[in-house]
């Protein structure tokens, strides 16, 4: 893919340069011709002028076409890489490196910051290529019949490639660091306005919101327009140094002319290739602050490209061990990214077919098991093995094809009902679809549906009920048929019978399978091998659900508890 | 398309007062372009023809250092002017945007992607820097420029006059002939882009999602071949719009040939003198100078016109009736009565809530139970003002729902729903929603209240802390507190509860009930429940079974 950028800029440039050129032709030429059919010369004498003109005059719009086309060709190509670049980036990232970010930002960064680097091969180098040609042929070209102009033409162009833009450079630095503060700052509000919209509204806050959506939009508002007085000052100054240039080239050809250094059939030339190179060379300044803008981007997307992953992966990873697989925890403990402790001297067994449940208080330690077990959360001491290998020595690519996890908060995509369960096996049968939806009782109502299982759900299912979302990524990773699956809190977001039910059909669905499940209701529990209350990260009781009553500990309390609210008053 | 959108024109008087002074500026750059040719032609014909030195043109070489200077200060201004009309244009529409889409509504909202009106109101609308920085003054210059320039060259060559007035005209013909062409290829561009966006944002939300199924290098293929698709779309639409461009510039320097030829051949007939000849020949391209460059500033305000259509688009959408009528005075009670109620979606076919009746007296705590999808929600987003009624009948206090001033009405009614959504913002002020002058010591009661209490110690800020957008980093559990938390502070007469304790675990579901309890003392509760435990705090269950109602325990 590289290479294919790096020839379609090559071109480009190329095709660039001949444009100026023929721009420069055409000036030069068309002077001549006049400045010498004024000595009255026979028309022979024009003929090859007239010619010249004609083509410089035909070629400079085919390679200005040509350029274009070429170099934005070149330059979405180049963003292409770059997403993929940071889409990867990403995914290491994920998930536990990836609150740090919030997810706006996240957008702005990666749809505005990475868009934004392809104005480098749009608006940057096309503009200072044509500077360096034009400046180049110009000052040749005027230097051979008049040194002291091609010495003005040299510095006015100098002037304006480096010392306007360093000039402006300062005043745009600042303004466009703010800018990008400020615009962050605005689509922050923007996106609490928007999707807390409910919310807001219900609480008669709206107007609030809008008046923080204001402030931030004042202070870009105010911030750009500062920024404006800067960006005009560019191009005061470079239409100054143009006006200079060319008023110097007269005056330094007139008395040229008087001396008899210069033909006088000349000066037009020496006079007119200079007006016209400035007007070539005029969008150097625009060029210069956009260069500025990139940079601040791409320094943004560096930041992204160079976050430390959280989990790290060995270099080389063991081979995975076959099935049926037994995964140990012994003294784990592990810490959020925040760097609170998560898990602190957990003990666990997973022999293969064994079904645990773990129960417990939230914060209790819960999801970091869970997220440890799919290699999401490196382990700080102890250790954790899968059939004796040391989960840390093996890829978590690897890992996560044996132990799957549906997540309290796995993503639904903007997809149909099918598209998000394929996600789980790309290759699944409509009759496999289905009796995954059936086995999270979802499929009568997924048969209810005018389009069936080709219904969109939606940006993150918000197209669907909280039980149904639920009901989704459950049929989700029972479809993908994963060797160990952890399920974390599979019944939330369900009414209670509903989820008693589910977990019900859970354990019947996943009963010879090793399985961890994840739950805060203790119902049906009795039908699994073991069951582990955690309080801090640590285990506190462990026993079968009728030994674990039995020793009237904090379970049966709980337990208690439950089921006594069946026993409704009244 | 209109060379000047008629609704930015009567959106802001910004937009008018700029064309204005563009067009003062305009005459004003033409007039300093004209001298400056006329001054060129002079001295270089003086010297060449007439051998003056330095001393004889003293004046006509000071008179063109003073019309260089003030080129440069019209540059200036120009850019200054425009840029900062649109920015102030840009302020006006994204605030009326954000108001109008706030007044739509949550039943609006629902039916939209909230990723493509967040991007319409910040980056689209940044699209239209080029529709005023460049394209509105380039304009007024393409106008006033070539007209200026025709009526000075006539009065010296009227063959050369006469080309260049018979060649600028086919320019905004063909731009006209290329623009009607790619207008469609444009808005489909800004479809794809906009697709792109909300594609590229539910494959990072999704990425853990992804890495569980193994998907996510599949995930990354699927980016790429969507970036792919926009290139070729775009390419696509380029390459017709450099065609415009193309030949744009072919008719402008074959014109300016054309003049130069025709004015070499007449010098040498004697027709015509050196200074007339060179005047016509610096005069000719700045003629067609400004039209070229309207040619590339009109494909670059492009985006910025199709993201105003649509921000149009959005803020020609009807509000909700705005009723201005009935205030609602603060009842210390509130009570509440559904006679028939029927509600639809707009996108469904089959009624979410049809023929209910169910009265709460003030004071009473109802628990309205029934299988998920039964119209819980539903019931809760119509007391809430969010969704009106086909047919049937709310009554609140003694008062018609549908006559009362909504923002007054909601003043007396806490809600905790299903997801709440928190504010990028600290922990306090979003417990303090509802009643933004709270003081801590509320806030702080309100958290512990909802039992908060554990994780305001955890916060290193406690409550100061700020948090992460959509509450990143805090349990199902936590945010529903947060929300629970809002309603203690708010303290108002009527309590809607969508299921507050359903992500709670048992302990904790414990003392949040404890918590209900006490908030719903002298207070009108209506909620949704699932769990026996928030069921046994209600004097009353109905239970709603879909989509009829209703069955009284």
């Amino acid at each position: 893919m590289k290479t294919v950028v790096t020839t379609r800029l090559a071109a480009a440039t190329l095709l660039g340069a001949g444009g100026a050129a023929a721009g420069l032709g055409l000036a030069a030429t068309a002077s001549w011709l006049i400045a010498r059919a004024s000595e009255h010369p026979n028309m022979a004498a024009l003929g090859l002028a007239v010619v010249a003109v004609r083509f410089f005059g035909i070629s400079r719009g085919l390679l200005r076409y040509a350029e274009r086309l070429v170099g934005h060709d070149a330059a979405f190509h180049a963003l292409a890489d770059l997403r993929m670049r940071v889409y990867r980036k990403l995914e290491n990232l994920a998930p536990a490196g990836l609150p740090v970010f919030r997810s706006g930002d996240l957008l702005a960064r990666l749809v505005d910051d990475v868009d934004s680097l392809q104005d480098l091969l749009l608006r940057v180098v096309p503009p200072y290529v044509v500077a360096a040609v034009v400046t180049g042929l110009t000052a040749g070209l005027v230097g051979i019949l008049l040194p002291s102009a091609g010495v003005l033409v040299v510095v006015a162009a100098l002037l304006c490639a480096t010392a306007v833009p360093a000039l402006a450079q300062q005043l745009v630095r600042r303004s466009e660091a703010r800018q990008a503060e400020t615009r962050g700052e605005l689509s922050t509000t923007v996106v609490d306005l928007v999707q807390g919209a409910p919310d807001l509204i219900a609480y008669g806050a709206t107007s609030s919101q809008l008046r923080r959506a204001a402030t931030a939009d004042a202070e870009l508002t105010r911030v750009a327009r500062a920024a404006a007085r800067t960006a005009g000052i560019g191009s005061g100054i470079t239409t100054l140094l143009a006006g200079l240039c060319v008023w110097g080239v007269v005056a330094v050809g007139i008395p040229a002319v008087q001396d008899g250094r210069l033909r006088g059939v000349l000066l037009a030339v020496v006079v007119l290739v200079p007006l016209a190179a400035f007007e070539l060379v005029g969008g150097l300044p625009q060029a210069f602050a956009t260069l500025e803008r990139v940079r601040r981007c791409r320094d943004r997307v560096d930041a992204v490209l160079d976050a430390a992953a959280p989990v790290h992966e060995p270099p080389t990873p063991s081979a995975m061990p076959a099935a049926p697989y037994s995964i140990r925890l012994r003294g784990v403990r592990a810490r959020y990214p925040s760097g609170r402790l998560a898990l602190d001297g957990l003990d666990l067994d997973l022999p293969p077919g064994r079904r645990v449940a773990v129960v417990g208080p939230s914060g209790a330690g819960k999801s970091s098991l869970a997220a440890v077990l799919v290699r999401f959360l490196d382990i700080e001491a102890g250790t954790a093995t899968l059939n004796g290998v040391a989960l840390g020595d093996l890829d978590g690519g690897d890992v996560r094809r044996v132990i799957g996890l549906a997540a309290q908060d796995a993503h639904l995509f903007d997809r149909t009902i099918g598209g998000n369960l394929r996600l789980a096996r790309p290759d699944a049968t409509e009759a496999e679809l289905r009796s995954a939806l059936a086995a999270a009782r979802l499929l009568d109502w997924a048969d209810s549906l005018p389009n069936g299982l080709a219904t969109e759900v939606g940006e993150h299912g918000a197209r669907l009920s909280g039980g149904q979302r639920q009901r989704l990524v459950v049929a989700r990773v029972l479809l993908a048929d994963f060797p160990v699956l952890v399920l974390d809190e599979p019944a939330e977001h369900l009414d209670t019978e509903a989820a008693d039910a589910l977990t019900a059909d859970l354990l019947a669905a996943s009963s010879g399978r090793t399985t961890l499940l994840i739950t805060h209701r203790l119902s049906g529990l009795h039908a699994v091998d073991q069951i582990l209350l955690l309080d801090a990260g640590r285990v506190v009781e462990a026993g079968t659900h009728a030994e674990l009553v039995a020793a009237g500990g904090a379970y049966a309390r709980t337990w208690a508890r439950e089921r006594g609210d069946f026993i409704r008053p009244g | 398309m209109p060379a000047v959108d008629p609704r930015l024109l009567a959106q802001s008087r910004v937009v008018r007062v700029l064309l204005v002074r563009s067009a003062a500026l305009g005459v004003a750059t033409a007039a300093l372009v004209i001298a400056q040719a006329w001054l060129l032609a002079r001295l270089i014909s003086a010297s060449f023809e007439d051998g003056a030195g330095l001393a004889e043109l003293r004046d006509p070489l000071l008179v063109l250092l003073g019309v260089v200077l003030a080129r440069a200060v019209l540059a200036w201004w120009v850019e200054v002017m425009a840029q900062r009309a649109g920015t102030r244009v840009k302020s006006e529409l994204r605030m009326n945007l954000l108001r109008h889409v706030v007044g739509l509504g949550p039943a609006w909202l629902t039916r939209q992607r909230t990723a493509d009106l967040e991007a319409l109101s910040t980056r689209g609308l940044d699209g239209l820097d080029g529709y005023f920085t460049r394209y509105l003054p380039q304009l007024v210059l393409a106008v006033v420029v070539p007209t200026a320039v025709v009526a000075a060259v006539v009065t010296q060559d009227v063959v050369a006059a006469a080309i260049i007035a018979g060649t600028v005209p086919l320019i905004p013909l063909l731009m006209w002939v290329v623009g009607a062409g790619t207008r469609a290829l444009t808005a489909r561009r800004l479809a794809t882009l906009q697709r792109l966006g909300g594609h590229f944002l539910d494959s990072v939300a999704g990425l853990t999602t992804l890495k569980v199924f193994g998907q996510a290098r599949a995930q990354a293929d699927l980016v790429r071949r969507t970036t792919d698709e926009f290139r070729r779309e775009t390419m696509g639409t380029l390459r017709v719009a450099f065609l415009s461009a193309l030949v744009l510039e072919l008719l402008a320097s074959l014109s300016v040939a054309v003049v130069a030829v025709a004015v070499g051949i007449r010098l040498v007939g004697g027709g015509l003198d050196l200074s007339t000849g060179l005047f016509v020949l610096v005069l000719a391209p700045e003629a067609y100078l400004p039209l070229r460059t309207l040619g590339a500033s009109f494909h670059a305000s492009a985006d910025g016109v199709a993201a105003a259509d649509q921000a149009f688009t959005v803020l020609r959408s009807p509000l909700p009736a705005r009723r201005d009528g009935a205030g609602v005075p603060r009842h210390p009670a509130v009570d509440l009565r559904l006679d028939e109620v029927r509600v639809t979606y707009p996108d469904r076919a089959a009624p979410a809530l049809d023929g209910v009746n169910l009265s709460v007296c003030p004071g009473e705590v109802v628990a309205v139970t029934g299988p998920s999808g039964c119209g819980k929600s539903t019931l809760i987003a119509v007391l809430l003002g969010f969704v009106g009624v086909d047919s049937g009948r709310v009554t609140v206090c003694g008062s018609d729902l549908g006559r009362l001033d909504l923002d007054q009405w909601r003043r007396q009614v806490a809600w905790v729903p299903q997801h709440p959504y928190l504010l990028a913002t600290t922990l306090a002020d979003n417990i303090r929603l509802g009643r933004p002058d709270a003081p801590d010591a509320e806030v702080l009661r309100a958290a512990r209240d909802a039992g908060l209490g554990r994780l305001v110690d955890r916060l290193p800020e406690g409550l100061a802390t700020p948090l992460g957008e959509c509450g990143a980093g805090l349990s199902a559990g936590e945010r529903q507190r947060i929300a629970l938390a809002r309603a203690f502070v708010m303290d108002a007469p009527l309590l809607l509860l969508d299921e507050p304790t359903a992500n709670l675990d048992g302990d904790t579901e414990a003392s949040v009930l404890d918590a209900v309890r006490r908030l719903a003392d002298g207070r009108t509760v209506l909620m949704a429940a699932h769990r026996p435990g928030l069921v046994a705090l209600a004097h009353t269950e109905i239970r709603l079974d879909r989509p009829r109602v209703v069955d009284r325990a």
